[in-house]
């Protein structure tokens, strides 16, 4: 016992002290910190107030503009051409010139600016304008807008599942779908990052010929546990590391600078014809503003209603199982051949499963309680990256139980069969090897 | 005789072909035993099952007085005969994590380490990787690794391969240092010259099965070819004529005005009779047994004869020099 720890120590410490662990330790969280910062850095960014002068010879939508974050209106009662002239002064950013046509001829509106125009602010006033069109039309044709206002409804369905007691809770497929496939891809990345470290590290004790002189310290089987444990303990290290320093990242940010996460609703939609505020008009507004806190507040109840302790313990063992099942096969794998251009033709049996429960992702997050996702997540091979889908919509303890103990039954006979081959495989070279061959090792004393 | 390590009845088949079949050693306490055999006898199958890397189908080993034990491991050091290091790992703290995987504290092997360094010129690579090494330093790097933890049995297969002259030397001193001080060493090896210069048992295992075992010089007494050559000047007689029965003439030649012969003598004759034929008729210049080389011996086990034509030279490397073509 002893010696392994030793060995899992050297294992450990020579990769973690390696430039490139380190890199990508540090690298790793400050790329994700920098997707979930980075686009709204970027909004804040182009939050400059910009000035738009309106010379509206109409008279018509003086009061339909009013300022919104990043955008500021003045009213202007001269001609365009001293407007233009204040503009090039620096005054605006822009002119919006409404003709005395506008009315008849929209096509005659004019947005003038010296540098390229601000996409934001354009699309605003388009749409203030729009509004603003709508009604008065609606006016002429003698409907009230408020009429229409009234048949207008919007529509969304809340999902509410319900539990065998009776209890409902409202589900948030969208939020467990996007938990369950990034959960499934880093057991998939992990298994397959750290596993082929397992055979590259077998292979090398191999090819080096140190494999005789340990093993005339420490038995086999304590030389391959020692490896898979240890690298196992690294990619852990590695995973933590992450998630510890992303949520430091992003929460340190998010204290710096608040503003950057302030929920902004859209400006587009606040604007209306009457100015009066009748109790229509008020959950008009209330639903516009839910409907806009749709997607972020869908997806923070929606984490709301993931149960993450569950969550986390699961995608722990799911990757500790799933790992040590296949780190065991690459080991047996690094150990029966000579050189890393032979391992190609075992490398594919045991990958494919793998990769097969990647390719089943799309089929399991659209149904991840059917027949096919039972027994994916069941099968020790598949059932690491497979039920990682499953959990954020909720598996049966009785499936999960399933799971669990298969698993673990599933990297114990990997173990032992990989133990069988690498005890016979390290000290065999230059040797093809097939599968007959490899049947023979597993079958001797 | 008191032995350190014997192995009884040792039998290990592999799918396909038999690597020992009922191999019986007893290495004596306190000397060096030569396990010989050409390549594919079965040599590394048996160190790598008295190291208890792979166990025998068959048969029974003893450390001392008690059966081999997993524990004998810390007893034992070994020098595979194809070794290598972690390249990437630096020689110090490689050094210090293979004794340490023998059972020896790190704080101890660092202390014992240094010293081996300081002896071998190897101290300035102690935190340079391995990579780095000469292909010599890293074999001497593997030898102190081998004997850091002072085990009682030493095997070295082939430990010389690889070396120049000025380290085998080195080497031979350290390995002839440890037996005085006690140690049994077990060594393998094809090199018959190092076999005849440091072992004082063998053991010859060909063809999976042991074939020759015993103390150096009783295996060299029993080989003895009764072979005698003479040098003699002043020859007043042919040879043919002055032998009688009791001897058979293998070769006769002449050089540089002396005559060389080769004589055989049978069974039960005393090689002073011969000389006496020749003392009263010539000026005998040199007389000496022809002994066989553990090269001889060695290919006369295996292949059933003496190496034919190179014999002028193999048979012995002493008498190579008096001998005239």
């Amino acid at each position: 016992m002893n010696k392994i720890t030793t060995i899992i120590k050297r294992e450990y410490l020579s990769r973690v002290k390696k430039r490139s662990f380190i890199v990508m330790t540090i690298l790793g969280p400050i790329l994700l910190a920098a997707l979930m910062i980075g686009p709204a850095l970027i909004a804040v960014m182009s939050d400059t107030d910009y000035e738009v002068a309106i010379v509206d010879d109409t008279h018509m939508f003086y009061d339909a503009f009013s300022d919104t974050r990043n955008v500021k209106y003045t009213h202007l009662q001269t001609d365009i051409d001293s407007a233009l002239e204040l503009m090039r002064n620096g005054k605006f950013d822009a002119v919006l010139h409404i003709p005395e046509i506008a009315f008849q001829a929209p096509s005659s509106l004019r947005l003038f600016s010296l540098k390229s125009v601000n996409f934001n602010a354009k699309s605003h006033m388009e749409s203030v304008l729009k509004n603003e069109y709508e009604s008065l039309k609606l006016t002429i044709a003698g409907i009230d807008p408020e009429v229409l206002m009234a048949v207008e409804t919007r529509i969304n369905i809340n999902a509410v599942r319900m539990d065998k007691d009776g209890l409902e809770k409202t589900d948030y497929p969208e939020v467990s779908m996007g938990l369950g496939f990034v959960s499934g891809l880093l057991i998939y990345m992990f298994i397959f990052l750290f596993g082929s470290q397992v055979l590259r590290g077998v292979l090398e004790e191999k090819t080096s010929r140190i494999v005789e002189i340990i093993v005339s310290s420490v038995k086999p089987f304590q030389l391959m546990m020692g490896k898979v444990i240890g690298i196992g303990l690294v990619g852990l290290t590695q995973f933590l590391i992450w998630v510890v320093l992303t949520f430091a990242i992003v929460g340190g940010v998010r204290t710096a600078f608040p503003k950057l996460f302030q929920f902004t609703p859209t400006e587009q939609v606040h604007i209306t014809a009457s100015q009066s505020l009748n109790a229509e008009e008020l959950q008009r507004q209330m639903e516009t503003v839910q409907m806009q806190n749709t997607t972020a507040g869908q997806i923070l109840e929606g984490l709301q209603a993931i149960n993450f302790p569950v969550m986390i313990l699961s995608f722990l063992f799911y990757f500790i199982g799933g790992y040590l099942l296949y780190a065991a096969l690459f080991a047996a794998i690094g150990s029966a051949v000579d050189n890393e251009a032979d391992t190609q033709q075992f490398m594919l049996p045991v990958t494919i499963p793998l990769l097969f429960s990647i390719v089943m992702m799309q089929t399991i997050i659209q149904n991840p309680s059917g027949p096919v996702a039972f027994w994916l997540s069941i099968i020790p091979l598949t059932s690491p990256v497979i039920m990682m889908i499953r959990i954020p919509f909720g598996v049966p303890f009785i499936d999960l139980a399933i799971s669990a103990v298969l698993l673990v039954l599933g990297f114990i006979f990997t173990t032992w069969l990989a133990a069988k081959i690498y005890r016979t495989g390290i000290l065999m070279y230059g040797k093809k090897i097939d599968y007959a061959e490899l049947w023979k090792w597993i079958k001797y004393r | 005789m008191e032995y350190l390590f014997r192995a009884e009845n040792i039998s290990k088949a592999y799918t396909g072909h038999k690597a020992l079949t009922n191999v019986s050693i007893q290495v004596p306490a306190g000397g060096i035993f030569g396990l010989l055999g050409p390549n594919g006898a079965g040599k590394t199958t048996l160190i790598r099952i008295i190291n208890q890397i792979i166990a025998p189908d068959e048969g029974f080993l003893f450390y001392g007085n008690e059966k081999l034990k997993p524990e004998h491991v810390h007893r034992i050091g070994y020098l595979p005969e194809e070794r290598g290091l972690y390249k990437k790992m630096k020689v110090g703290e490689q050094a210090m994590y293979l004794a340490q995987l023998k059972g020896v504290p790190a704080h101890k092997s660092k202390k014992l380490l240094k010293e081996w360094f300081e002896k071998f010129d190897l101290m300035p690579w102690w935190n340079k990787k391995v990579e780095e090494l000469s292909k010599g330093m890293a074999q001497k790097v593997q030898f102190i690794i081998t004997v850091l933890h002072k085990p009682d049995l030493l095997i070295f297969d082939e430990p010389f391969s690889g070396f120049d002259p000025i380290n085998v030397n080195l080497l031979k001193q350290e390995i002839l240092k440890l037996r005085d001080e006690g140690a049994t060493i077990i060594f393998s090896t094809h090199n018959m010259g190092s076999v005849e210069e440091l072992c004082d048992h063998i053991a010859l295992i060909n063809k999976s099965e042991k074939i020759l075992d015993g103390n150096v010089r009783d295996i060299k007494k029993e080989f003895s070819t009764n072979i005698y050559q003479l040098e003699l000047a002043n020859l007043k007689q042919p040879i043919e004529q002055l032998l009688d029965h009791r001897f058979e003439l293998i070769r006769s030649g002449a050089h540089n005005g002396l005559m060389t012969a080769r004589v055989k003598i049978a069974a039960g004759t005393n090689s002073n009779e011969l000389l006496q034929l020749f003392l009263p008729t010539a000026h005998v210049v040199s007389f000496l047994e022809l002994t066989p080389s553990m090269n001889d011996i060695f290919i006369k086990t295996v292949t059933g004869k003496y190496p034919q034509e190179s014999s002028e030279y193999e048979i012995s490397e002493s008498a190579n020099d008096c001998l005239a073509e």
